[in-house]
């Protein structure tokens, strides 16, 4: 594994950032850069850094305006501290990122920076976007040493180039961030979840595409393989296809009712109430069903209406997204992997610890085009470095 | 200045472009570049060397990559509908019109999606997937017109982008020519993409980083039902609490838009759209998504309006009503351009909650100028677009009123908020840059240019104040915001 024999430094202040970057990266030393710690097995070749920085110390929420929709906060606060703080204006973190602590074997505690800096997004995904499309503006230091901010602390913003998507999913191979603005949301006031049972992978396909493309406003599309559903609170011991529906009450009543009638050639449908629907994703979101299993985790982000087909590569598939991310357990050969879900117009993350890059190695101008822009921010590769493969 | 070596080869470069485009797709002769010569931002015109209209990737990529041969510099166009002058000529350079790359190549409605080219319309996109109940989301008020090439290009909002969210959240990909001639594609029909978000770093660069060639847009379903609420306030104040209030209870209008007296009027006037004339300030809100909810949470915004004194409440009863009462909001700019000979329009964020604040000093500027002012505004996502009134052909007044623009987009950054909100930095912005971004922040935007456009001819003198060769911006290092050399002049 990581550099864990390493004491992490835990700098306290964004000047104490710009120091510690800009004499390692002086000195010829590189740096693995985190958060809480929690996804370091994704990507991270072992003993590519010599010096941890962690920015669980620099973890002050700034500023919350909640009639603004607009936080403020350094990047190493805690996301269960942020989103209580959140609920208690009721409201929340749209792109409901996950944890998936358990899911990597992960020590602890999730931050704000990671979930930004890994672009992660939850079952709602479909309907509300990920951490990228409320990411607002930032404060930073690259990996040449200099302190930088980009966007800015309001919604609507086109004010020079839209840095916050760059910093988005690179990993912290860029720049390490200080501090970040995101958009917040009014959290929904109820949530129901309507369920088909035994459903083949193809016709779960398309039962999840007929309520995505009603106007039933759905904010979760999943399709469970039987072991899977088997778990509380389900249950089901069968393969379960679960769509979600969130709002203001008399609209999510209405909508489950349309969407119901419109669903009935598919079967027996059941519905979770509430606080049984907050419970069943929350393990979607989690992939619990796949926690703890030693063989090769992928994710595959896929084409929506391609996903099912995923299940053709050997072992277990769980499907989020409407079929658009595949939860993928299997000891299939990288190379085949890859290839496969490339044949289907997506790409794969291999997310457990393993030999050989986690994210799917780019070719041609593409590559190079992400190697300048890595070198844009970090021209000696002192941040993060092999996290991404070339770039 | 123009490079006068670059305007003396412009037969050698039209030769070159018609080799690359045959027939009439290279405009070269005084009277075909004249309406070139500008875009929406009326003000500023520069005649370009030469158009080329290419009508197929390939030709694209020909272009770029015999323009960076030849240190030929390359302005991109759409519609021609920027408000920023994104699209403004080069005198030393040639404009690559997308208009002729006008085909909705693909809708691909299991996946949500359109695949679509760069220059088809944005409206177009959605009465294309109209008829199977889809439509595209951002709506900027230029949409018969505005192109989807520029949208990506501008990051285009609209009315509905609070609840929708700007062109950057309803793109899964794009093809992409860069300077050098070489293909790229970005995302695809997925939602995550590979490598790092180039989509989303391309989207709102305001065509400096690469020409758009092909783009994935995603659809939506169109909502079951949508009401509008007109409500008049005797004051901007008790309008901005209620705008505040509907947010704070939890909803998210699909859209939420203010007039001010000066606005309202003038649009009455010219529509009569039934709005109350009497009023300081007109919120229009419109709720959609189940008939229920409408009506529910119709119900509660009536409720919030009345508590801020609202003195008229009125609800669309019918499709044909809703657009009525959208009618006069979308006519506002014609309806002010009634009032004066010419208007220039601004696009600040500022936190909400200083709103009030901000229209007083507006109005303290307009009476400092003697130049009128009228306001609407994206009430919801803080998104204000004061009119300045003027006429340019009394003396020095057009750069009054650019004066009195630059004062008010530096009382937006003051307050909190940014330069622009939608329309982008272009021409018109370019040199307040410095208001928002340091020395440090530029540079870091400007190596990200030089990542994609190493030789800095892709659209330059858009976006920033100065652009730096990319050698240079390599070797310079700041530390704790200071140059080395801080005296010297560099931005």
């Amino acid at each position: 594994m990581q550099t864990e024999s390493i004491p992490a430094r835990l700098p306290k202040s964004a000047d104490e950032v710009l120091d510690l970057v800009a004499e390692t990266g002086a000195a010829g030393r590189r740096i693995e850069v985190i958060g809480g710690g929690t996804k370091r097995c994704v990507g991270a070749p072992a003993g590519a850094a010599e010096v941890t920085l962690s920015l669980a110390g620099l973890d002050k929420v700034i500023d919350y305006a909640p009639e603004e929709l607009v936080l403020t906060a350094q990047p190493g606060v805690r996301l269960a501290r942020l989103e209580a703080l959140l609920a208690e204006r009721g409201q929340m973190l749209a792109f409901e990122p996950p944890r998936w602590t358990k899911l990597l074997r992960g020590a602890g505690e999730p931050t704000l920076g990671g979930a930004l800096a890994a672009n992660l997004s939850g079952p709602r995904r479909v309907r509300a976007g990920a951490a990228r499309d409320h990411f607002l503006g930032f404060e930073a230091v690259s990996g040449r040493g200099e302190q930088f901010k980009a966007g800015g602390k309001v919604v609507k913003n086109v004010t020079g180039y839209d840095m916050m998507k760059l910093m988005a999913g690179s990993w912290g191979t860029l720049a390490v961030m200080t501090e970040v603005t995101i958009k917040v949301l009014p959290a929904p006031r109820t949530e129901a979840t309507l369920l088909l049972f035994g459903l083949t992978d193809a016709r779960a396909a398309e039962a999840m595409q007929l309520a995505l493309n009603s106007p039933a406003e759905v904010s979760g599309a999943a399709h469970l393989p039987a072991f899977a559903a088997g778990r509380p609170p389900l249950k089901a011991q069968m393969p379960t296809t679960a769509i979600r529906l969130e709002g203001f009450e008399g609209s999510v009543a209405a909508r489950a009712d349309s969407l119901a009638m419109a669903l009935r050639g598919f079967g027996r449908l059941d519905r979770l109430d509430a606080a049984h629907s907050r419970d069943f994703w929350a393990q979607v979101r989690e992939v619990e069903a796949f926690a703890g299993d030693p063989r090769p985790l992928w994710r595959l982000s896929l084409p929506p209406a391609s996903g099912w087909r995923a299940a053709n590569l050997p072992g277990e598939v769980l499907y989020d997204w409407g079929g658009g991310l595949v939860w993928l357990l299997s000891e299939a050969e990288p190379a085949h992997v890859r290839e496969a879900v490339r044949d289907l117009g997506g790409h794969a993350t291999r997310m457990s610890a393993g030999v050989g890059p986690a994210f799917a190695p780019l070719e041609g101008p593409l590559a190079a085009l992400n190697a300048r822009v890595k070198a844009a921010f970090d021209p000696r590769g002192v941040l993060n470095p092999g996290r991404m493969g070339a770039a | 200045m123009p490079e006068a070596e670059i305007v003396a080869r412009k037969a050698e470069i039209v030769r070159a472009l018609r080799r690359i485009v045959p027939g009439e797709g290279v405009v070269s002769e005084p009277a075909g570049l004249v309406p070139f010569e500008t875009d929406a931002l009326s003000a500023y015109r520069t005649t370009p060397l030469a158009v080329a209209l290419p009508q197929t990737t390939e030709q694209v990529a020909d272009i770029l990559a015999w323009c960076q041969a030849n240190g030929v510099k390359v302005v991109p166009r759409g519609a021609g509908t920027s408000l920023s002058g994104g699209a403004l000529p080069l005198g030393d350079g040639i404009v690559l019109g997308l208009s002729k790359l006008n085909r909705i190549l693909e809708i691909d409605y299991a996946n949500r999606c359109a695949v679509v080219q760069p220059g088809v319309t944005n409206l177009a996109i959605s009465q294309a997937v109209a008829g199977a109940g889809f439509y595209y989301a951002p709506d900027p008020s230029s949409q018969v017109a505005c192109t989807i090439g520029g949208n990506v290009a501008e990051n285009s909002g609209g009315v509905h982008c609070l609840k929708y969210g700007l062109t950057t959240n309803n793109l899964l990909g794009c093809e992409l020519v860069l300077m050098s001639g070489e293909v790229v594609r970005l995302g695809g029909r997925g939602l995550d993409s590979a490598g790092y978000d180039l989509l989303g770093i391309v989207t709102g660069s305001e065509g400096l980083l690469g020409i758009v060639t092909e783009v994935t847009v995603r659809i939506l379903p169109r909502p079951s039902a949508a009401k509008a609420l007109l409500l008049g306030f005797h004051s901007v104040e008790a309008a901005a609490d209620t705008v505040g209030d509907i947010i704070a209870a939890g909803m998210i209008p699909a859209g939420l838009e203010m007039m001010d007296g000066p606005a309202l009027r003038a649009a009455e006037a010219y529509v009569a759209a039934g709005y109350p004339t009497d009023a300081e300030a007109l919120l229009i809100v419109e709720l959609d998504g189940p008939e229920e909810e409408c009506r529910e949470l119709a119900g509660h915004v009536r409720a919030l309006a009345n508590g801020r004194g609202a003195f008229f409440v009125k609800a669309s009863k019918s499709e044909a009503e809703r657009l009525a009462f959208w009618a006069g909001r979308k006519a506002a700019f014609p309806a002010l351009g009634r009032l004066a000979a010419d208007y220039y329009c601004m696009d600040g964020t500022i936190p909400r909650r200083r709103l009030a604040e901000v229209l007083r000093k507006i109005s303290e500027m307009s009476a400092a100028y003697g130049l009128g002012v009228a306001n609407v505004f994206h009430a919801g996502d803080g998104n204000l677009h004061p009119l300045i009134l003027y006429d340019a052909d009394n003396p020095g007044e057009l750069e009054k009123a650019e004066e009195f623009g630059a004062d008010i987009l530096r009382l937006c950054v003051a307050v909190g908020g940014v330069l622009t909100g939608e329309h982008g930095v272009g021409v018109e912005k370019r040199d307040l840059m410095g208001e928002m971004f340091d020395p440090t922040d530029l540079a870091c935007q400007q190596r990200v240019k030089c990542a994609f456009d190493p030789g800095l001819l892709l659209n330059p003198g858009k976006v920033f104040p100065t652009l730096h060769r990319c050698a240079e911006m390599g070797r310079m290092h700041v530390h704790r915001g200071k140059l080395a050399f801080p005296e010297l002049p560099r931005f």
